[in-house]
């Protein structure tokens, strides 16, 4: 028998028509006021940490490199968007698009001025290394006192982190992540996690895609970071310590290396679970070590695995299946007559 | 004579990085493990040494218990968080340690609170100094040198001459074919973490003296900067993290003497990148093969 498929165009339609559902569903509910200001902000920040822990994922899951410097990334984003809207040169809806690009495109910059030394090194290497240039971004931004306010905070960020605009990031972010996955690049990608010499004997070029996957990461990183600003109006440099890289690893690794929709999932469930779980909150960091532990020991490849949610793939096997089910019908009833 | 002082004041700090850096060393040399609770390991020995004196032990007991504290809890953790993952791939090992690291951290947060408390340095250690012509050497910095030059001196002789040093160096150099030779393989890694943790108990002991104030993230900086200086002085090289601990010392005093103290954890990263540049396995690391 014949699998069902769902042309191509078809796919499209579903996924856009849901994502743009959710995008009206969301916005009426936030707009409404049927929430209070702290659940909105839960909202926002599940979007940004969506962001923070896919373009992670990009370096960690697909490319199998573990960069302990992501905050840094973000750091940098958040003071280059905050900086660029502090200053109002241009109208309200061009500032935060040219805010956020600018953002994703100085952090890019420093992905790449970090990633080509430290992709030389492997392994352990480049962890200690982007950790060191995560811990060197926090040490200037403190001491710089004169641009970034430095440990007093840089205030009056202009609050443009709504739904709607954390919402078309995460989705931008998201495609872009999946479609270089999908494409020539991702399948080059994961040649170098899966065997890096392999690769390289194959005519990968491994410097090259390791740059670029480490600037795509770098690149939505800062757009995270923007949004982070955006959200909160205020900054300091002890935001983005070493501390915040992990939170974002821990977030990657018990939703699954190279699994998006762990990624998702995780960002979304570990945000709202210390408010959900507020008698906890004493123990939260403690539970969520140990989880790490536990999942490490008992399932290292994260509670997705590499599994990806497809809703075509699952509409497919339901229509299958009633496919399948009314032929059988049919051809039993054929048969009595 | 302020150069001498700082300089005194260097190796004191020097020699504690030094004692945390073997142990970084020992375990990346024996299992390629970045054991990222190895500071906070410190942290833990530092609360015991704190609660030891203040009930009023005597500080040979409060560092005996000290160090004692430190060796179960590393093979505590060894046991059951590193020795479950000993064929699992690295990466998986490595964010393991990350999670002992924070759960510890957040244990002794839930425990101690997070508030700081001083450490009583005068109740371990002898005040006051001698005056070496016209420069006032603390005892504390005398004693901190001394006693990290005999740890390791003993360990250099523990490694080098002993039957177990030898199966140490065994294991490093190839597990399974010392699992032939009849090593046993788990109990030579044990035993490194249980000699790399007591280094650290010495190391908590000579660092709460140092910076008497104890809150439950003080071995997250500390034990990144001894990591830094084993990688500085190459990795898994005993020689090597002794180098670095000096080093690394040396150029935090110096860069705050210089008037720059906002930029030192800045520095000593940035050194440690250049010199990885320059010489990707630290600067007495053996070159590693790349093997297909």
């Amino acid at each position: 028998m014949k699998a069902f498929t769902i042309p191509t165009p078809v796919r499209y339609g579903i996924n856009t028509a849901l994502l743009i559902l959710f995008l009206i569903a969301g916005n009426a509910i936030t707009q409404s006021g049927l929430l209070g200001r702290a659940q909105n902000a839960i909202i926002i920040q599940v979007g940004f940490f969506i962001i923070l822990a896919v373009s992670l994922n990009l370096v960690t899951g697909y490319l199998g490199q573990l960069p302990l410097g992501h905050a840094g990334f973000m750091a940098v984003g958040a003071y280059a968007g905050a900086l660029f809207w502090r200053a109002h040169i241009l109208p309200e809806t061009l500032s935060i698009v040219v805010g956020l690009l600018l953002a994703g495109v100085v952090a890019a910059l420093f992905g790449i001025l970090i990633g080509v030394p430290a992709l030389r090194l492997r392994g352990d290497y480049l962890a200690i290394i982007t950790l060191g240039f995560g811990e060197i971004i926090r040490v200037v931004l403190t001491n710089l006192d004169s641009i970034t306010y430095g440990a007093r905070g840089l205030l009056n960020i202009p609050r443009h982190s709504s739904f709607l605009v954390v919402y078309i990031c995460v989705i931008i972010s998201c495609a872009v992540i999946h479609t270089l996955m999908k494409s020539r690049h991702g399948r080059a990608i994961l040649s170098i996690r899966e065997n890096e010499i392999a690769a390289e004997s194959c005519g990968v070029k491994t410097t090259y895609y390791k740059v670029m996957a480490f600037a795509v990461s770098a690149f939505f990183a800062g757009i995270a970071g923007a949004l982070f600003a955006g959200n909160l109006g205020i900054l300091v440099p002890a935001n983005f310590d070493f501390m915040t890289s992990i939170n974002i690893l821990m977030i990657v690794v018990l939703g699954g290396l190279g699994s998006m929709f762990g990624s998702v999932v995780a960002a979304a469930v570990l945000t709202f679970l210390p408010f959900v779980l507020q008698p906890l909150a004493d123990y939260r960091m403690i539970i969520y070590s140990l989880m790490l532990i536990i999942v490490m020991i008992f399932k290292p490849s994260g509670l997705m695995g590499s599994y990806d949610f497809s809703l075509s793939r699952i509409l497919e096997k339901v229509i299958g299946k009633a496919l399948s089910l009314g032929r059988d019908k049919g051809g039993k009833n054929h048969g009595k007559a | 004579m302020l150069f001498v002082s700082q300089l005194i004041n260097g190796l004191q700090l020097g020699s504690i990085y030094a004692l945390v850096a073997l142990g970084y060393s020992m375990v990346y040399g024996i299992i390629k493990l970045l054991n990222f609770a190895h500071g906070d390991i410190i942290m833990v020995g530092g609360y015991i040494a704190l609660f030891t004196l203040t009930f009023g032990q005597h500080p040979l007991i409060a560092a005996a218990l000290t160090v004692a504290g430190c060796t179960v809890l590393a093979i505590v953790i060894e046991k059951l968080a590193y020795t479950p993952l000993r064929f699992a791939p690295r990466l998986s090992l490595l964010i393991t340690a990350i999670g002992v690291s924070i759960l510890l951290q957040n244990l002794a947060q839930y425990f101690f609170s997070a508030t700081g408390r001083s450490f009583p340095g005068h109740l371990l250690l002898p005040q006051g100094g001698i005056a070496l012509g016209s420069v006032q050497v603390a005892y504390t910095s005398i004693i901190t040198i001394l006693t990290s030059l005999i740890s390791m001196v003993i360990l250099t002789i523990l490694v080098r001459r002993t039957r177990l040093g030898k199966a140490m160096r065994a294991v490093s150099e190839d597990q399974d074919a010392a699992r032939l030779m009849g090593i046993n393989v788990n109990s030579v890694i044990t035993f490194t973490f249980a000699v790399g943790a007591a280094l650290a108990g010495i190391g908590a002991l000579m660092y709460s003296v140092r910076y008497p104030l104890m809150f439950p993230t003080m071995g997250a900086m500390l034990g990144l900067k001894a990591f830094v200086a084993a990688v500085f002085g190459g990795i898994g090289s005993i020689p090597g993290a002794m180098l670095g601990g000096y080093a690394i010392g040396m150029l935090e005093v110096l860069v705050t003497a210089v008037g720059l103290s906002g930029w030192v954890d800045g520095v000593v990263f940035m050194v440690l990148i250049c010199v990885l540049m320059v010489r990707p396995t630290g600067i007495m690391g053996r070159s590693i093969m790349e093997k297909v």
